[in-house]
């Protein structure tokens, strides 16, 4: 047993040097001619070369220790489920009190406004990927369709952040639709590929149609939104949020307002697709995602029901964009590329496809550990991708793999991840 | 006539890069039905593996001749193979048999970790490289317009034929080809009957990596700079590719790396530089529109 781990950890060693004594043992940097030169470090790649012998070693013994791994029992998918049904209500009191627990600052806030609005976003792609079970991989695209909606409306009509907030949903939406058309053929991977080009083709024309949209600048001067017509000026003043109400005016209204704001617009994604999963159109999508070809033969409207998937899940995207364009103030493309389509689809995916609370916990896990880890600086996104990794290989069915079915004759009972097939297109 | 001729030949070389990384791409998609998402900074990887190859190679006073060219590109193509096959061990071997979307995400994460890997290792800043292969060909001088065949688009064209050559014949004509074709087909046939699965699909993400690396390499020499940020660009074009040429066919891929080749150096000299990208992807929705299988693709015969 055991000589054969260290032959192994050995050749993992071996690969290790292979992989890393060039990348990493010879930099190249600019030298004082302006040609490259190398800077060895050796030491660095002993390092890695040893940890990855030890990781091996460790990882062999971990295995060998453990033994077969069993395989997961339906007593313990009911644990989880019945543990399931606490962390949701708590999850919400924990988010409703937040702006008033003690410790939690303007850092906190801003935290908290950014994790919900991925809550928000993987609420929405959800209904596409999750339920539909159509691979939308340019979701920003519809993100950046309601940011820009908002901020164009409103710089250039001064239309009023709650007149824009339907409007950038609808108009969202409506691109959703205009994708939908034409991929309406496509499935699995080919549609993939081709919101992917969507979402940036979107980008691009957002960075090169600069009499519009500014370009690379971006839009600027956003207004922020009111409450009810009252504004949150910094400095009180007749009208102002403090002043009507007579509180001492103070910056941390507009955020405490902000907070609740998007938690309000997530909390309403969530109604909205839990109610619409019992509906007819919502077992559509359910049905299509697990067999089209049933689904046609059934009589069920494929073009309607992957229509409304997509112009729901972007009218959702175009909200939470608009409520982004009012937070930051500014908006540029830079905020929309494909990594953000990726980490939305990595919340779905990691938070279990289709299961809400899943999804939740899955943008804190992620967003939220991005933030922690913000002094890693240019080593936090290597974190997020290992990490982003390291939890498909442990537990590919995601946080929440198990989930009950949204329809149910008489009792309901769970349905192992096994038996789901999710993610056909 | 004699523009249109050059931006055939930049057309051509360009495509050639995409056509090489593009197999990649089609051939693991073929084999165990996952986009690798990663292809691209494995190509990306490619690129630095040459570029410091090269520098060192600089700094060791040989760095002429055709001799270095090739002893670049053979370094280039081993690590880059090395890094091919770990990537398919690590983060997607475990998953196989999982549902279809886990080697996805986990194919985005490793795109993430490769670049930033690259980043942290070898800085942010672009890294620039004398051209090694300078000089070409007049073939056309008409009024004020010169035609140049430069020796590096030569030396592209050349090598992405040779390679394609050799690795048509693997595919055709070797066991291991054999094998290849036959997970395409059917993985627990192929299993049944002797077949290595885990080994095969292994030597397919090495091969995928090393035409990936070749394309690397002449993406650095023709081009001169490089970034840890290429590979997303290439290999979302190459995937493009792959899937507009047909996903799963071979000849598809190359066919549909020198369309996009073309369509985009054809696009930035007639109309704009900067819709050159949403040129290609339009023509990517139009195509997959009329023709959902692709140029190539065999249609899709769905039982029920």
């Amino acid at each position: 047993m055991m000589p054969q781990a260290l032959k192994d950890a050995v050749l993992t060693a071996l690969v290790a040097f292979g992989l890393f004594a060039p990348m990493v043992g010879l930099r190249t940097d600019v030298g004082p001619s302006g040609a490259l030169v190398l800077r060895q470090r050796w030491g660095d790649v002993a390092i890695l070369v040893g940890l990855a012998f030890a990781g091996r070693l460790a990882l062999l013994a971990w295995r060998a220790a453990r033994g077969e791994p069993r395989p997961q029992s339906t007593a313990r998918a009911e644990a989880i489920r019945r543990a399931g049904r606490l962390v949701a209500p708590l999850l919400l009191a924990v988010a409703v009190l937040l702006p008033f627990m003690p410790g939690t600052g303007r850092y906190e806030l801003d935290l908290g406004i950014l994790v919900l609005t991925y809550v928000m976003l993987g609420w929405g792609l959800n209904i596409v990927v999750g339920l539909a079970g159509l691979l939308d991989l340019g979701y920003v695209a519809f993100y950046a369709v309601g940011a820009y909606s908002y901020a164009l409306l409103a710089t250039t009509f001064g239309l009023s952040f709650w007149v824009c907030l339907p409007l950038a949903g609808i108009l969202a939406a409506f691109w959703g639709i205009l994708l939908g058309f034409p991929v309406l053929r496509l499935r699995g991977d080919y549609l993939a590929i081709v919101t992917l080009a969507f979402g940036e083709i979107i980008r691009i024309v957002l960075l090169n149609w600069v009499s519009l949209t500014n370009g690379p600048n971006g839009v600027s001067g956003i207004p922020r939104p009111t409450f009810f017509g009252l504004t949150f000026s910094a400095g009180g003043g007749p009208g102002s949020f403090a002043d009507f109400f007579g509180l001492e005016p103070s910056p941390s209204h507009r955020v405490i307002f902000l907070y609740y704001l998007i938690l309000a617009l997530a909390l309403i994604t969530n109604v909205i697709s839990i109610r619409l999963r019992r509906q007819p159109l919502g077992r559509a999508w359910e049905a299509l995602r697990e067999d089209e070809i049933a689904c046609r033969a059934l009589g069920i409207n494929i073009t309607t029901t992957k229509l409304t998937a997509f112009a729901l899940g972007a009218m959702f995207a175009g909200i939470a964009g608009s409520f982004f364009a009012t937070r930051q103030g500014f908006i540029s493309p830079e905020s929309f590329t494909f990594i953000e389509s990726a980490i939305i689809l990595a919340i779905v995916v990691l938070g279990g496809m289709g299961s809400q609370i899943g999804i939740a916990i899955a943008a804190l896990v992620m967003i939220g550990g991005f933030e922690v880890f913000r002094d890693l600086d240019e080593w936090r996104m290597l974190v997020f991708g290992l990490v982003m990794v390291m939890i498909m290989v442990l537990r590919p069915r995601g946080l929440v793999g198990h989930r009950t079915p949204s329809v149910a004759l008489g009792e309901r009972r769970m349905i192992s991840a096994e038996h789901v097939a999710e993610g056909h297109g | 006539m004699a523009y249109a001729l050059q931006q055939l030949i930049n057309g051509i070389s360009l495509g050639m890069i995409y056509g090489l990384i593009a197999v990649g791409y089609t051939m693991v998609y073929g084999i165990i039905g996952m986009i690798n998402f990663a292809h691209g900074d494995i190509f990306m990887i490619g690129a630095f593996i040459a570029l410091i190859s090269v520098v060192m190679l600089i700094s060791g006073g040989i760095m002429d001749g055709p001799a270095a060219i090739l002893i670049v590109l053979l370094v280039s193509m081993c690590v880059t193979a090395l890094y091919g096959w770990t990537v398919e061990r690590v983060a997607y071997r475990p998953l196989r048999g999982s549902f279809r979307l886990a080697p996805l995400i986990s194919a985005i994460g490793m795109s993430i970790v490769l670049q930033n890997y690259v980043q942290v290792a070898q800085g942010a800043r672009v890294k620039p490289i004398d051209s090694v292969l300078p000089g070409g060909v007049t073939v056309l001088r008409a009024e004020s317009f010169v035609v140049q065949f430069s020796y590096m688009q030569m030396l592209i064209i050349a090598l992405t034929l040779g390679v394609l050559a050799v690795f048509t014949w693997l595919v055709t004509r070797t066991p291991l080809g054999r094998a290849m074709r036959a997970c395409e087909q059917d993985r627990k046939m192929a299993s049944l009957l002797g077949i290595d699965t885990d080994r095969t699909i292994s030597l397919t993400f090495v091969i995928g990596a090393s035409l990936a690396a070749v394309a690397g390499t002449m993406y650095l020499f023709r081009y001169g700079v490089i970034d840890f940020y290429i590979g997303f660009l290439a290999g979302v074009k190459a995937f493009t590719a792959a899937v507009l040429g047909g996903i799963g066919s071979l000849p598809g891929a190359v066919l549909g790396g020198l369309l996009i080749g073309l369509i985009e150096t054809f696009w930035s000299a007639y109309f704009s530089v900067e819709y050159k990208d949403v040129a290609a992807f339009s023509i990517l929705a139009i195509v997959l529109i009329f023709m959902p299988t692709g140029l190539l693709g065999r249609a899709e015969v769905e039982k029920v």
